[in-house]
Order: C-alpha cells, then structure tokens, then sequence
C-alpha cells in the first residue's frame, strides 16, 4: 500500500516523527558523551594555561605542541602554584579557579554582579608567571586565550584559541608565528594598561621592536586582529588593580 | 566483470570534470572562496564533505519514498545538520585534537549547497547505491577543485604549501625571494579564489565546447 505523502495530516505527523527520533539520537548521544567531553575541554584548559607561560613541547619553528594529555593533570599542579579568584577587592584562593567560565561571568558583570576573576600563579626554574584568561569576539564567534606575564608586566608567553574563525585567515590567530611575535612586549604603554595591538601597518613584520605594544597582523584576517587587540585590552584592564599590586615600578 | 557497471562508473566520473559541482552545477561556491586560502584547510573540508555528502546521500535515498514533498528541504537540513553533530560530538569524545581542527568547518558543512543540491536533485529520485556513487563522486568533484584553488593560494599568497615553505623565505630574502619575487596578499583574499575558479571555468569550457551553453 502506497501512502499518501501529500496530506496535511501526513506530513504534521512526519514532521512530529522526525523532532522526536532526531531528538532523542542527539539528546542521548550528549548525555552519554557529555562527561568525556567536559574531561576533554578541561585537561585542554590545563594545557592552555600551561602552554601560555611556556611549559610545552614546541620545538624550534613550526607547530604549536601541548603537554600530552595523560601528563598535563600532573604539570598542571606542578607548575602552577596558586589560582586566585579575584572578586572585587576580595581575593581567594581556590585550585578550582580554572574552572571558571569567563563568559558566564561576564553576564553576571553585565548584570550588576561581582565578576570572578581567576588568575593563575605560575613557577618555572624560579620565574613567576601571572596568567591572565581572557575572552573577546572575533569575526565568526568566540575567541579566548591566555596571557602570561611576569612582575614588569612583559608578555611571557600567549596562548590564542577560536571557535570558528576561517580557516587560513582568522584561524591563524592560534598559530605559532602569530602567538609567538606576543613574547617581550609589554602591556604597559608608560603606566597606563595599554595591552597589544595587532597592527597592520607597524612595518616591522620581524616584530624586533618590543617596545611598540604592537605585533604585525595577519594578512586578510583584520576583523579577528582587532578582536584580538580589544580582547587584551579589555581583559588586562580587568586585572588592573591586582596588577598594580605586583608591578615592579 | 568490472566493479561497477559503466552507469553506475559515471556518476563518479562525470562530476569529477563535465558535470563538476562547482564549476558547471555552480553549487558549493561559498566555502570554495572561504576556505581555501591554505591548501591543508582545502583538504580536509573536501574529506568532511566527502563523508557527510556520501552518507547523506543514502539517508535521504533510503527515506525518499516517505518524505513528504511539501517539507523536503527542512527534512534534508536535519538529516544533513543531525550527521554533521554526530560526528562532532564523537569526535569531541574520542579525538579532540582532530574536533579542534574540524569544528571550524562544521557550520561549513550543513550550509553547503552542494550537499543540500544533490539531495535534493539526485537522491530523493535514486536508489541508496546510486545515490552514494553520486554523492562520492560529487564530493571528489568538489574536492579536486578545492585542492587546486588551494594550492595556487597558499603558494603564490603565502609561498608555502601545507604550511611548509617551498619558494625560500619571503622576510629573509632567500630562495626566490632573492630575486625579487613577492608573494602576492591578494591570493590570501577571498576574490582571488574567485578569479582562480574563474580561470579553472575558462580552461574547462575551451578544452570542451560542449560545455558552452548557447544563449
């Protein structure tokens, strides 16, 4: 027997049919999946943090090389000596800080909140690194990073990531030879927070002048630079007052 | 006996040059021009298409004599949109560092007309083994000029291919930047992938007139 696909009631009762399966496979498949996921994304923050203050296994040019994973849980607490939550002029420790989500934090500042603020406390060979997470928008979505900085707020180490940047513009953001030209400029331009900016016409694409608080941009990707540039400004501002405390002047 | 019959060999053959997706259907444009600045990000949008497209293909096949007319094109979004998550979350699950390098292309995938287009031109009218032969093949069409738009990008917008320099280095001067040579910021662009398709178009109908339509 042939149906009818072209009734009214057909087609509401294939559409109800199609919500339910569909639903059901994906509400499943994030249930059961969710848990390694969020394991996943965590031990990839670890390696985040970690890889902006300069514990990673890069060697000479090239790609961008994390701690392994089934390692990083144990360097993570090795190097890292401290995370603060700053909220306001209260600061506490909690060795959960890492765990913070920036976003959902910047709703609450938008809604008249108290931002928690994490930042992380770093040792290597006796350097003390501090490692400000920070949040921006680039052209498609979401982009986020983390700064490394030491007592006279000179940039140690960056790490960038996008959710969805295009791929050989923007994406670049999270490549070696754009995060790398971040190391030894400062933050500061004389006292004031300045942060980076990603300039095209700095005519210095070796990125020699350090002094500039500026790196050479991606070519074709200046929506996602200039994302990058607000996003350090915005969040190092946000650190302001705690970074004045540890400043060497 | 061959593997496939000569038909079936066709729907392979054909959209790899005289019925290519994008350069005689004009279908799956878009991410052509996004995407292929590099020519690694050419390679692995053509893979993703490459499964979603022949899987697809055979879902919508299998569910072709059910769907109702009226709301095909919503019914061709889930099915290629519930795939494309799947593999997402999966990945996202079993391999992460490959999720980190696919998530990008993933919003790529679902709106890419190329995959909604057979679809709905090849398999709501064909059988499940036709239609993966067709979506294959299409695929491999899509990809063959991606990688080729891509490899003319990346070389002659960044002088390296898969990342890797091959005319010398453009800030120190070696190789053939010591004669003078520049890379040219403009192929980065997405119009350059424009004009190198228009090129490929231009090369295809002179090799073949048929292809030529009268006005």
């Amino acid at each position: 027997m042939a149906i009818n696909t072209e009734k009214n009631s057909y087609t509401i009762i294939f559409a109800a049919a199609m919500v339910a399966v569909v639903g059901t496979i994906l509400a499943f498949l994030a249930s059961s999946l969710s848990e390694k996921i969020k394991e996943n994304e965590r031990l990839e923050k670890q390696q985040n943090i970690l890889y902006a203050m300069g514990i990673n296994e890069n060697e000479g040019e090239g790609s961008v090389n994390f701690i392994p994973t089934d390692a990083v849980a144990g360097e993570f607490s090795k190097y890292i000596k401290e995370q603060l939550i700053i909220e306001g002029d209260k600061i506490t420790k909690d060795d959960q800080a890492y765990l913070i989500d920036l976003k959902k934090q910047a709703t609450a500042a938008k809604n008249g909140e108290t931002r928690k603020l994490p930042l992380f406390i770093g040792d290597k060979d006796g350097k003390t690194f501090y490692i400000i997470p920070m949040r921006g928008k680039g052209l498609w979505d979401a982009i986020w990073g983390f700064v490394a900085l030491d007592e006279e707020m000179v940039v140690q180490g960056v790490y960038f990531d996008h959710a969805a940047e295009t791929p050989g513009l923007g994406a670049n953001i999270k490549q070696r030879y754009f995060m790398d030209d971040f190391v030894g400029e400062s933050i500061l331009d004389g006292t004031k927070y300045a942060g980076i900016t990603v300039a095209k016409g700095n005519n210095d694409p070796l990125n020699e002048i350090k002094d500039d608080n500026e790196v050479d941009a991606l070519a074709g990707a200046t929506i996602t630079g200039n994302g990058v540039s607000a996003m350090i400004s915005e969040s190092v501002n946000l650190y302001k007052d705690y970074l004045e405390t540890i400043r060497v002047k | 006996m061959a593997l496939l019959s000569k038909k079936d060999a066709n729907l392979i053959i054909d959209p790899l040059a005289d019925n290519n997706p994008i350069t005689i259907q004009v279908l799956g444009i878009c991410s052509a021009l996004a995407i292929t600045a590099e020519l690694k990000a050419s390679v692995v949008m053509a893979i993703s298409v490459l499964f979603v497209l022949g899987i697809g293909n055979v879902v919508i096949s299998l569910m072709r004599n059910i769907i109702p007319s009226k709301i095909r094109i919503i019914v061709q979004l889930i099915v290629v949109a519930t795939l494309v998550i799947i593999v997402d979350q999966i990945l996202k699950a079993f391999a992460y560092e490959l999720s980190k390098t696919l998530s990008v292309f993933v919003g790529l995938i679902i709106t890419n007309c190329i995959i909604m287009g057979r679809f709905e031109a090849f398999a709501l009218g064909n059988g499940p083994w036709k239609s993966f032969l067709d979506g294959i093949g299409n695929s491999l069409g899509y990809g063959v000029i991606l990688i080729i738009v891509g490899f003319f990008r990346e070389l002659l917008g960044s002088g390296t291919l898969f990342g890797f320099p091959v005319l010398g280095n453009p800030i120190a001067k070696t190789g053939l930047y010591a004669t003078g040579y520049e890379n040219n910021g403009f192929m980065i662009i997405p119009p350059a992938a424009l004009i190198v398709v228009g090129i490929i178009i231009w090369v295809q109908r002179s090799r073949n007139k048929a292809l030529i339509e009268d006005n």
